[in-house]
């Protein structure tokens, strides 16, 4: 078991060195540097390309790749063209936020979403998991920015129950309780946003499963063995239906941390996806190329989480 | 030997739903076991037997039984769930023919044993539990018990798998041994320790066994009784030796002329024309292996056949038994022919 993860672990390290390769690579074939557009159109030339040799800017590839790799590791990212300070600084406080809203998100998906796809499955054909069923597909096809309108107009403005914009009410003091409390209520209603449509996936793959499982051999032993229907789905059908949701769940939070832009921007929520587009908009290069970086990162940790709670629950996949 | 009877099966129909229609796969069997007798069920596949096998364990997800299941003289036919996962892995077990699927294969051996006790003994504490498995492991000749107690399914052989699937059938000493073609998935030379193994235990146990299989060698191997599956009906039912010795039913004569011999005689082996119809399309008048015999006359059957005695303790449906012979050399090419 340890075995397998210390293994997993060391593939990662590869993995790492060759996106930041490519993230860095990608970055260098943008249009303009640190100095494009910073400086008036008066300046000296010469004066242009002094700056540039004292950033390294002139320096061969390898060598800026190598200072910035170190000032990543570091928690330097560079300067934001467009805010001029620290690009760490300013993703920071996002990251945190939307690393809030991912974990809420996954909380609402796995609690609402395992339940009903086990119903689904287990009484396939009948109308509970007709009802369940319609309901995915309806998911499946709503676009999650529409969703999420909906539930703000719903739960924000005619109902009134949860806030409409920002991560937490102005004027408290970081820390305290009201302060908490306030950040978990401006999370329910994007998280739950997210999480009804993002379950739909959820939901499907764990009925099927549970469908297939059901009718394997090792079920018919089971009841064999005189046992209770109950047991027979928590003991056996459950945990091995649970694979592909367990092989998914890195991915899952993968796509969270990456793909709430919709959300954020439509419940004006500070995280990582705002920014994200809004330094593209702005051509704000040192932060995007930072984003990309932590979106790549987030990916190859989901891998490996995905890897090792399978390895967890499937024995049969442990690297020996 | 005692000879109250430990099963009774009385005109058990098993009907499945196709459509809107009920299907019955078992139609009208009677059948006996007593303790420490081997009673084998035999027939191609689509006979009826494992479905008469899972109809006594009340396995079947969505059937019609009608009929009695008298087992120790209690009807268990249409037992409610709670009553019947009492008898179940305790009174009555089951041993399945394909051990590479039957273990789950997210638990360890040792923990799919325990389940069945669990179940049954529940005063039992988990080092006993423990200690029990262990033992059973060795009764049924698991080298290294401790070791394999704690393996996955997937570390181990077919045969040592069936040997674990055969520990959680005996873990509660059952009365009944239901043995669906336990060797049909392994390999020759394991078949036969298997084999040894479960008489072994019925000896040990003094259990009945219905044992299930299409191989004649295993039913000459093992048997007490055979009794012969076509359609879904018992064609023939006798003691083992009368059955090779002096087996009447054509569909009988059939399966034993198909089995090639050690001899290796020049003989072209016997080929049973067509194949078992499937559910939907068994015919429910007249003699059922009428079709797959056609070069005999219609008028040799039955209207309504019946099992007759021959002999006591020797049944055989249909009066075809009487006149049937194997086709002439031209007879079988122009019946292969047309097929």
């Amino acid at each position: 078991m340890w075995k397998f993860i210390v293994r997993r672990l060391i593939i990662t390290m590869p993995q790492i060195v060759l996106l930041s390769l490519f993230v860095f690579i990608m970055a260098s074939f943008m249009p303009g540097d640190a100095l494009t557009g910073q400086i008036g159109p008066d300046v000296d030339q010469d004066r242009l390309q002094e700056l540039r040799e004292q950033m390294g800017l002139n320096n061969p590839w390898y060598i800026q790749y190598r200072d910035w790799i170190l000032g990543v590791f570091q928690g330097d990212f560079g300067t934001s063209f467009r805010y001029n300070m620290p690009a760490s600084e300013i993703i920071q406080q996002r990251m945190i936020n939307t690393i809030w809203l991912s974990l809420v998100s996954l909380i609402f998906i796995y609690a609402l979403g395992i339940p009903m796809g086990l119903i689904s499955g287990r009484y396939n054909d009948k109308l509970i998991d007709q009802v369940i069923t319609s309901y995915t597909y309806l998911g499946f096809a709503t676009p999650i920015f529409i969703f999420g309108l909906i539930a703000l107009w719903v739960g924000g403005f005619q109902l009134g129950w949860f806030p409409t914009g920002g991560s937490v009410a102005p004027g408290l003091e970081p820390g305290s309780l009201e302060y908490i409390l306030s950040k978990i209520h401006h999370l329910l209603l994007p998280g739950l946003a997210i999480a009804l449509i993002g379950l739909v996936g959820t939901v499907q793959y764990l009925r099927s499963e549970i469908i297939d499982t059901k009718q394997k051999d090792f079920i018919i032993t089971a009841r064999a063995k005189g046992a209770p229907e109950q047991r027979v789905y928590n003991r056996h059908i459950f945990r091995n239906s649970v694979l592909p949701i367990a092989a998914f769940f890195g991915y899952e939070i993968t796509s969270l941390i990456s793909g709430t832009v919709f959300i954020e921007q439509i419940f004006s929520y500070p995280g990582m996806g705002n920014l994200f587009l809004e330094s593209i908009n702005i051509r704000d290069y040192t932060v995007v190329t930072a984003l990309v970086l932590l979106f790549g990162l987030a990916a190859i940790i989901g891998a490996l989480l995905s890897d090792i709670i399978l390895s967890i629950v499937d024995p049969r996949i442990r690297i020996k | 030997m005692s000879d109250t009877l430990l099963l009774e099966i009385k005109n058990l129909k098993t009907s499945f739903r196709i459509g809107e229609e009920y299907y019955a796969a078992v139609d009208n069997i009677s059948l006996d076991v007593r303790h420490n007798e081997v009673l084998a069920l035999v027939g191609e596949s689509g006979s009826g037997k494992s479905a008469t096998a899972f109809s006594i364990m009340n396995l079947h997800n969505r059937a019609k039984i009608e009929g009695q299941i008298l087992f120790n003289g209690r009807d268990i036919a249409n037992l409610p769930p709670s009553k019947m996962n009492k008898l179940r892995g305790n009174e009555i077990s089951m041993i399945f023919q394909d051990p590479l699927t039957a273990l789950n294969p997210l638990m360890e051996c040792g923990r799919q044993i325990e389940e069945v006790l669990i179940l049954h003994k529940s005063n039992m504490s988990s080092k006993q539990r423990k200690a029990y498995g262990i033992d059973l492991l060795n009764q049924v000749g698991i080298p290294r018990p401790e070791r394999i107690y704690d393996q996955f399914p997937h570390e181990l052989s077919g045969g040592m798998r069936q040997r674990i699937i055969i520990a959680i059938a005996i873990a509660n000493k059952p009365e009944l041994l239901i043995a669906d073609e336990p060797t049909t998935a392994l390999d020759v030379t394991i078949q036969a320790q298997i084999l040894d193994l479960i008489r072994e235990l019925k000896n040990d146990l003094n259990s009945g066994v219905v044992l299930i299989t299409h191989d004649l060698g295993v039913v000459a191997e093992m048997a007490d009784r055979v009794a012969v599956m076509y359609a879904g009906q018992i064609v023939e039912i006798a003691d083992v030796e009368t059955l090779f010795i002096q087996p009447l039913h054509p569909y009988t004569r059939s399966l034993l002329s198909s089995v090639p011999n050690a001899e290796g005689t020049d003989d072209k082996l016997h080929v049973i024309q067509g194949i078992v119809p499937s559910l939907k399309h068994l015919p429910r008048e007249g003699c059922r292996f009428k079709d797959r015999i056609p070069w005999m006359d219609d008028s040799v059957h039955e209207e309504h056949p019946e099992l007759h005695e021959v002999s006591p303790g020797h049944f055989v449906r249909c009066t075809c038994y009487q006149h049937f012979h194997f086709p002439e050399q031209n007879e079988e090419e122009q019946a292969h022919g047309i097929t």
